[in-house]
């Protein structure tokens, strides 16, 4: 393994005392920006979605010169618009003895004692303070019938706490900031540059100071200089090529970040959610997740026979194995994320999936539609029927769904302290893009919750303490021009290869070797493989790839190999985590480290932190390490038997 | 255009329970023309309510016609390039596409209509006559090319109310909830009710029912 | 399945644009037909040519982004459903296909299929908000409100942006996207203090932006993928006239 270990980092900026003053005691330690000096400080904020969009539309209320960036063509349509489920707050509407505390509990034990406290209890607080802003906003919550708000339970938790607005909680939610957003570039205070992609970053006397971005409609390339950038451009899942993510969702914000100086944490982090729609074949662009609520009532099941191809309904009820009733009696169809995910993989390694290549098992609804109705499981479901239907052209009704795990969600992203900000002074990174609040793995209705609470509650207080020392004065044209130099070199070097082959096909490539090699479960040999192969591809990328066009005016092919070149180097630092980390916990099994049962099983004694990653020019990163302590909660293996 | 609309429908209505009397005789239909040149008297001038109403009228069709006129104008502007597939109509489709030429039908039937029984121009009977002859002089069944004029600039009349009264519902802001059905409904209703009305008269009198 | 395309051809805002002809062998019918111009574009690369620029991003039907007319019908024929959502298997084999940009002047082409909709977030940036600063907002139960309201405003809001309602809208009009809004902050008791204004401000900017005006045909709730209904145009309507008087 090339790797090299540096000095160990110590998250300085949370205060020390009870758990729940830290968040007070930060806030009032923090220092105030003169409302008179907002006006001169500039602030860039990269990304849209719920974090990004949140923070410059609070920025932008506060006075500050905001500049707000989206590759997209409207703030509007940042990924965060296709959540479904739900966002957590310890509310206690229910009265059902949830509280800060219990939220907070649930986090860190959901993220399998991976996260840091000080952090996680923050995020528990700000949470009742993002419902309210969300409904005074006009975010239009489910609620009942005495015009109270709803919510229901979700994976993990034994209390009712996730707040819905039917299937689409991501879309109303973002709408909500995307509002407050152009109700600031309105007001003047944000000015916003849509389809716009930012390259690289601007570093100067040890700052973050500005962003190279590409217009992509002109294929100008600009420089925007500021005294902070804010990152908030979402999760890097599309490494592997099929995802749940949108198929714009890139690392290159963060990666350009990361070989600028700042620390990746934790980067083999990723999540798998176990209900998606399957892949039909190789032209497949992308996968749709169907809500985790349809394991209520569906029940998932093999043929017990390798390779029966027949209908299921010809499959007689001995010839069929509801593994997760047998395997995990207690729990069911209902068992978390990450073992179901595992389970649904392992029967199809032994040959016993069903539908195009294997990879699917069966979610039966004939039980439920018989013991409820038909009309009872429409009402339900009804809508996740029809877009099941729509996809794969099947009937649920009539025949059972075919599912099959896909990548979801990235735990993974650029290191943050307590305040947010990277290692590189100035540059502060929000929602899935930072190495986040969720460990090892994030439960259920609590992504939605870290992006709006860093960007409305969080940010907001810490950017202000840093902006509090500036402005920053002039920005050394020297580190514009060198970054200029590399952005405009890198298009020119993808232009000119002038090979064989398409982006997209590289891309494929090298998602499905992380798929097998660096998914769901992970060997030392698997991982060692990739590693073998990963630079292998990249430098036939570089030699043989095919980008037609030129760097003027919109063009989609160029942006498309740009980000699958960032995606090469970002792979290669996934298998190294995830191979250095010989122990499994949450989103990264290894298959060496497991109980007799075939749980995951941590190793505390030696992975009890922050695997922070500074990259090194010469292919050997260093890596730092962040302890977690537990003071509150304590260690204890998960078990869903 | 939805209050130039109403007008227009008020004066239809009035319009057509008038016509109706045709079927209470000659003496009925004769005096009530009379009525409509001297209500009012002697107050004011003969003619002088029937010549505010014309205008009134006048206003309405010159001001409807601005509207239509501007509202092509602007969705021109706003697509300056066609589709080049021929766009299909995914709504309720017909109907509404006879909106403008419809109306330019219905303004073409008037100019004749007004012609043949007000001015008595291309009457038969010519100005003469009193209304209740030029009525059962022009639809004479030899002139049967004039009542299936009419019948088809009724039908026109009958679609441009069926979607016209929706519309000018809805732009009134009248439509909410559950009573956008009734409305439609009622707008559907009205509008076959309406055409009835006015059709009644030239079939009797093809018919020979009145004579 | 074989099929036979007609794209719309534009190198940018400038170029003027026509309608070129490409033939997509092995067609698969389980494909969506963002995937099918996917892989004509995987060709075109490859034969040095310029790809097909087309938006989309999510692939779900919840972002917007995507958007083409699809045989004279946007987002195609099947009702509900967004272009990244349509499916091979809807087609025949053998079949012409046309394919066009949204037509509509304050939707300016970019190049080829891809069009600028900032309009409509000028449209937002009008008035379609609630004006509440982070961190000023009272506990979320201190105003209850009605289900069915929730509901209503639910169902208006869940309009994605896409503006196929104006490209199917036989006046080009933006009245079932902007009275979407309209309905959905104005049926809210937390919408109420700027409802007149909001009403009036964004059927303002809408005009100012040049889309035609709404003669209640009724095309752009039926290609609407998220069934958004006429409903909100009424109410649109009530709320212009009511602050407008
Ligand atoms: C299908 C699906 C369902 C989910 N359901 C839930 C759920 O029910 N509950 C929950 O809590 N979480 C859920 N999640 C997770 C959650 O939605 C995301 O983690 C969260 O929305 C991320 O928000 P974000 O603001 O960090 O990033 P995003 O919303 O992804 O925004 C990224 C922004 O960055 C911009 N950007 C990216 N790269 C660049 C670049 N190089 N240059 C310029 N701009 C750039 C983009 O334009 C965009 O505006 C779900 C995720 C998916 C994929
Ligand atoms: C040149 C002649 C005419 C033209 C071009 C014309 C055109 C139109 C058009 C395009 C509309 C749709 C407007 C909308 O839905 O908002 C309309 C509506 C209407 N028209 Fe006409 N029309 C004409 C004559 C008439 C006549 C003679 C009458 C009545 C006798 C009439 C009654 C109506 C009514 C009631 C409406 C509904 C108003 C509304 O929707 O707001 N029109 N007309
Ligand atoms: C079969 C149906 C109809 C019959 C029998 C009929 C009959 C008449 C008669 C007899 C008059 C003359 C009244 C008089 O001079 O005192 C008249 C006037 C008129 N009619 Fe009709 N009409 C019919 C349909 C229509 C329709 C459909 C329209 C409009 C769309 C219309 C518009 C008018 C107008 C504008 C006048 C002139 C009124 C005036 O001078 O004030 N008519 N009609
Ligand atoms: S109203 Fe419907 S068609 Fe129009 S933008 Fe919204 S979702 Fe698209
Ligand atoms: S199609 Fe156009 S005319 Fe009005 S009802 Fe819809 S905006
Ligand atoms: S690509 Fe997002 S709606 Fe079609």
């Amino acid at each position: 393994m090339n790797y090299t270990i540096g000095e160990p980092i110590r998250d300085a900026k949370a205060p020390e005392g009870p758990i729940e003053e830290r968040w007070d005691k930060r806030r009032f330690s923090a220092k105030l920006v003169n409302p008179a000096n907002k006006r001169k400080l500039n602030v860039i904020v990269v990304g849209t979605g719920l974090a990004g969009g949140s923070a410059a539309a609070t920025l932008g209320e506060l006075g500050y010169k905001v500049k707000s960036f989206c590759y997209q063509d409207s703030p509007r349509r940042a990924h965060s618009i296709a959540a479904q489920g739900g966002i957590n707050a310890a509310k206690n509407y229910r009265g059902d003895g949830d509280s800060i505390h219990r939220l907070f509990y649930d986090t860190v034990k959901g993220g399998d004692f991976r996260a840091r406290e000080s952090n996680v209890y923050r995020l528990a607080q700000v949470s009742v303070n993002i419902i309210d802003q969300a409904v005074a906003q006009g975010v239009p919550f489910a609620r009942e019938y005495g015009g109270l708000l709803d919510t229901r339970s979700f994976g993990g938790a034994q209390v009712s706490r996730t707040f819905y607005a039917r299937g689409q909680t991501g879309q109303q939610l973002l709408l909500g900031a995307y509002q407050a957003l152009e109700r600031q570039i309105a007001a003047g205070t944000v000015e916003m540059h849509t389809r716009h992609e930012m390259l690289d970053l601007v570093i100067s006397d040890g700052r973050a100071r500005g962003v190279i971005v590409r217009d992509l409609v002109t294929g100008e390339i600009e420089t925007h200089l500021a005294d902070a950038v804010v990152l908030a451009t979402g999760g890097y899942g599309n490494v592997f090529f099929l995802s749940t993510n949108a198929k714009g969702c890139n690392t290159t914000a963060i990666w350009r970040a990361h070989q600028r100086g700042a620390y990746f944490g934790n980067p083999c982090y990723t999540q798998i959610h176990p209900t998606c729609i399957p892949v039909s074949g190789e032209y497949q662009s992308k996968l749709t997740l169907m809500s985790e609520s349809l394991r209520n009532d569906g029940r998932v099941w093999v043929p017990l026979r390798k390779g029966d191809d027949r209908v299921p309904s010809d499959i007689p009820e001995d010839e069929r194995d509801y593994y997760l009733e047998r395997i995990y009696p207690a729990f069911g169809n209902l068992v978390p994320r990450d073992i179901a995910s595992r389970a649904a993989k392992n029967v199809c390694d032994e040959g016993r999936g069903v539908g195009p290549g294997g990879l699917g098992v069966y979610l039966d609804f004939a039980d439920a539609i018989g013991r409820l109705g038909r009309e009872a499981v429409e009402q339900k479901y009804g809508n996740l029927f029809e877009m099941y239907e729509r996809i794969t052209g099947e009937d649920p009704y009539t025949r059972p769904m075919r599912i099959y795990p896909a990548v979801h969600y990235t735990m993974g992203g650029l290191w943050v302290d307590y305040d947010l900000q990277s290692t590189i002074p100035g540059l502060f990174v929000i929602g899935e893009a930072n190495f986040s609040d969720h460990g090892a793995n994030r439960l259920g209705a609590s992504a939605l919750m870290q992006g709006l609470a860093d960007g409305y509650f969080v940010l907001p207080t810490t950017l202000g303490d840093y902006l509090a020392n500036g402005p920053f004065g002039e920005v050394d044209q020297e580190s514009v021009d060198e970054a200029l130099g590399q952005v405009t070199g890198k298009i020119g070097r993808l232009l000119s290869v002038d090979g064989t082959r398409t982006a997209d096909s590289y891309h494929r490539e090298l998602g499905k070797l992380m798929w097998e090699y660096c998914g769901m479960e992970r060997t030392e040999e698997s991982l060692r493989k990739a590693m073998e192969r990963i630079p292998e591809l990249r430098e036939e990328f570089w030699s043989n790839v095919k980008v037609s066009g030129d760097e003027e005016g919109l063009n989609q092919a160029l942006e498309r190999a740009g980000r699958v070149a960032d995606f090469f180097d970002l792979a290669e630092l996934m298998c190294l985590d995830a191979l250095h980390r010989t122990e499994s916990c949450g989103g990264h099994f290894r298959a060496e480290s497991q109980t007799e049962d075939g749980e995951a099983l941590r190793d505390d004694e030696n992975f009890a932190y922050v695997a922070a990653w500074e990259y090194s020019p010469d292919g050997a990163p260093v890596l730092h390490k962040e302890e977690l302590e537990y003071e509150y909660v304590k260690m204890t293996q998960r078990s869903y038997k | 255009m939805a209050v130039t609309g109403a007008v227009l429908v008020l004066f239809l209505i009035a319009h057509m329970v008038g016509n109706l009397k045709i079927f209470l005789g000659a003496e009925s239909f004769n005096s009530y023309a009379e009525w409509l040149r001297t209500v009012g008297e002697p107050a004011v001038p003969a003619r002088t309510v029937l010549t505010l109403t014309e205008i009134v009228l006048a206003g309405a069709v010159a001001l409807h016609m601005w509207s239509a006129v501007s509202l092509a104008r602007r969705a021109s502007k706003a697509r300056p390039v066609k589709y080049v597939a021929r766009r299909k109509s995914q709504a309720s489709g017909y109907v509404v596409r006879t909106m403008r030429y419809g109306g330019v039908i219905i303004v073409l039937f008037v100019i004749w209509h007004l012609l043949d029984l007000t001015f008595g121009t291309v009457n038969p009977k010519g100005f003469g006559a009193t209304p209740y002859d030029r009525v059962v002089a022009g639809f004479d069944p030899s002139r049967w090319w004039v009542t299936a004029f009419y019948l088809v600039a009724l039908v026109m009349v009958g679609l441009h109310l069926r979607h016209g009264l929706w519309s000018a519902f809805q732009t009134l802001g009248l439509t909410s909830g559950g009573r956008r059905r009734t409305l439609n409904l009622f707008a559907a209703v009205f509008s076959t009710l309406l055409v009835l009305g006015f059709v009644a008269v030239p079939i009797a009198v093809m018919i020979g029912a009145v004579k | 399945m074989n099929l036979t395309l007609k794209v719309w051809r534009q190198n940018g805002p400038a170029d003027s644009g026509r309608m070129m002809t490409y033939q997509v062998k092995d067609v698969s019918p389980d494909m969506s037909f963002l995937e099918m111009l996917d892989v004509l574009n995987e060709r075109l690369i490859l034969e040095g040519d310029d790809p097909i620029a087309f938006d989309h991003d999510c692939r779900e039907g919840i972002c917007g982004m995507c958007g083409m007319v699809i045989n004279g019908v946007a987002h195609g024929e099947q009702r509900a459903t967004t272009t990244c959502q349509l499916h091979m298997r809807h087609f025949e084999d053998g079949a012409t296909i046309t394919i066009e940009p949204w037509r509509a002047a304050p939707f300016p082409v970019v190049k080829d299929l891809v069009v600028d909709r900032g309009s409509f977030d000028r449209i937002i940036q009008a008035g379609g908000f609630i004006s509440v600063p982070a961190g000023s907002a009272p506990d979320a139960h201190s105003l209850p409100v009605k289900k069915d309201d929730a509901d209503d405003a639910f169902d208006a809001a869940t309009c994605i942006g896409c503006g196929a309602c104006v490209a199917a809208c036989p006046n080009g009009s933006a009245s079932l996207f902007t009275a979407a809004k309209i309905t959905h902050l104005g049926l809210l008791p937390q919408g109420q203090p700027e409802r007149d204004a909001r009403a009036v401000a964004m059927v303002e900017q809408m005009d100012l932006e040049g889309f035609g005006g709404c003669t209640n045909t009724g095309e752009c709730t039926a290609v609407c993928p998220k069934g958004i209904s006429l409903d909100v145009i009424g109410q649109m309507n009530r709320d212009y006239l009511k602050a407008a008087r």
